[in-house]
């Protein structure tokens, strides 16, 4: 790592505060191993001041924040994969049962699909119409906070309501 | 392409690609370094423009997803991910 980019330990000291209160907020956890996740925002620190964007720390940038909209944390994939493995990618957001001991972390595969997908993907015109959405739409009983996604959230990240409280609404 | 090498017995040629920023290459490169093994590594996030991409297409030939750590075990089998037993295994130890 180059010097320019050394973040002092205040630093992550004071971001990981702030992810920690964030994630808690709304519905998040951050993984309990202190000193893995302030390495975590180390690298996302790293990579704001190389890129201008806090693009995914294990994950290669491109440098041009348009590619890279998918990796920037929280990314597009993390959702899914805290459902299906227990963390995100990195390992910065894991799931309740994580937290609590009750599931071990793996090393997850990657989800974001490879370079020429990707742009085939931004080429081609999003087809959803209503009655063949691409995802089902979830919706919290309690605050009606509507999502579009594989399974319902583990917390609802406005009023706080547990997954069970959830519904398919579409 | 800028490659450090890490002395330790020898175990087979070993090839890291790895990001300077992500956890999981650190802990495959310490793995490597606990092991005690030689071992080569890249760091492809610290390096630019067309260096970058070649190393880039190396790495896309091994592992098409792209993905880090990639490690390169005598130019013929290759391990993505941080998997302690898989590596140990590869290395025989
Ligand atoms: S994998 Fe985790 S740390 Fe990396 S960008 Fe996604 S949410 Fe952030």
């Amino acid at each position: 790592m180059s010097e320019e980019n050394q973040i002092s330990q205040r630093e992550i000291g004071l971001e990981y505060e702030r992810y920690k209160r964030e994630a808690e907020s709304s519905g998040y956890h951050l993984n309990p191993d202190v000193a893995f996740t302030r390495g975590l925002i180390d690298g996302l620190l790293v990579n704001e001041r190389r890129y201008g964007y806090r693009s995914c720390p294990c994950r290669l940038a491109s440098g041009k924040k348009d590619e890279d909209l998918d990796i920037i944390c929280p990314c597009d994939y993390r959702d899914p994969d805290v459902m299906e493995y227990g963390a995100c990618y990195c390992a910065l957001y894991v799931s309740q049962k994580v937290l609590d001991g009750t599931q071990q972390l793996t090393s997850i595969p990657e989800r974001r699909p490879p370079p020429a997908l990707r742009k085939k993907a931004a080429a081609e015109p999003g087809t959803a119409k209503i009655g063949t959405l691409p995802l089902p739409v979830w919706r919290c009983k309690v605050c009606g906070y509507l999502c579009a996604r594989d399974g319902p959230p583990e917390i609802c990240p406005i009023c706080k309501a547990k997954k069970e409280r959830f519904e398919r609404f579409i | 392409m800028k490659i450090e090498h890490v002395e330790g017995k020898k175990a087979g040629k070993l090839m890291l690609y790895a990001l300077s920023t992500c956890i999981w290459c650190k802990k495959t490169k310490q793995l490597l370094t606990d092991l005690g093994v030689e071992y080569d590594y890249t760091f492809v996030d610290l390096l630019q423009g067309p260096e970058k991409d070649e190393t880039m297409k190396i790495v896309e030939k091994w592992n098409p997803e792209c993905s880090f750590p990639t490690l390169v075990v005598n130019d013929s089998q290759c391990i993505v991910g941080f998997k302690e037993k898989e590596i140990k295994e590869a290395l025989k130890l």
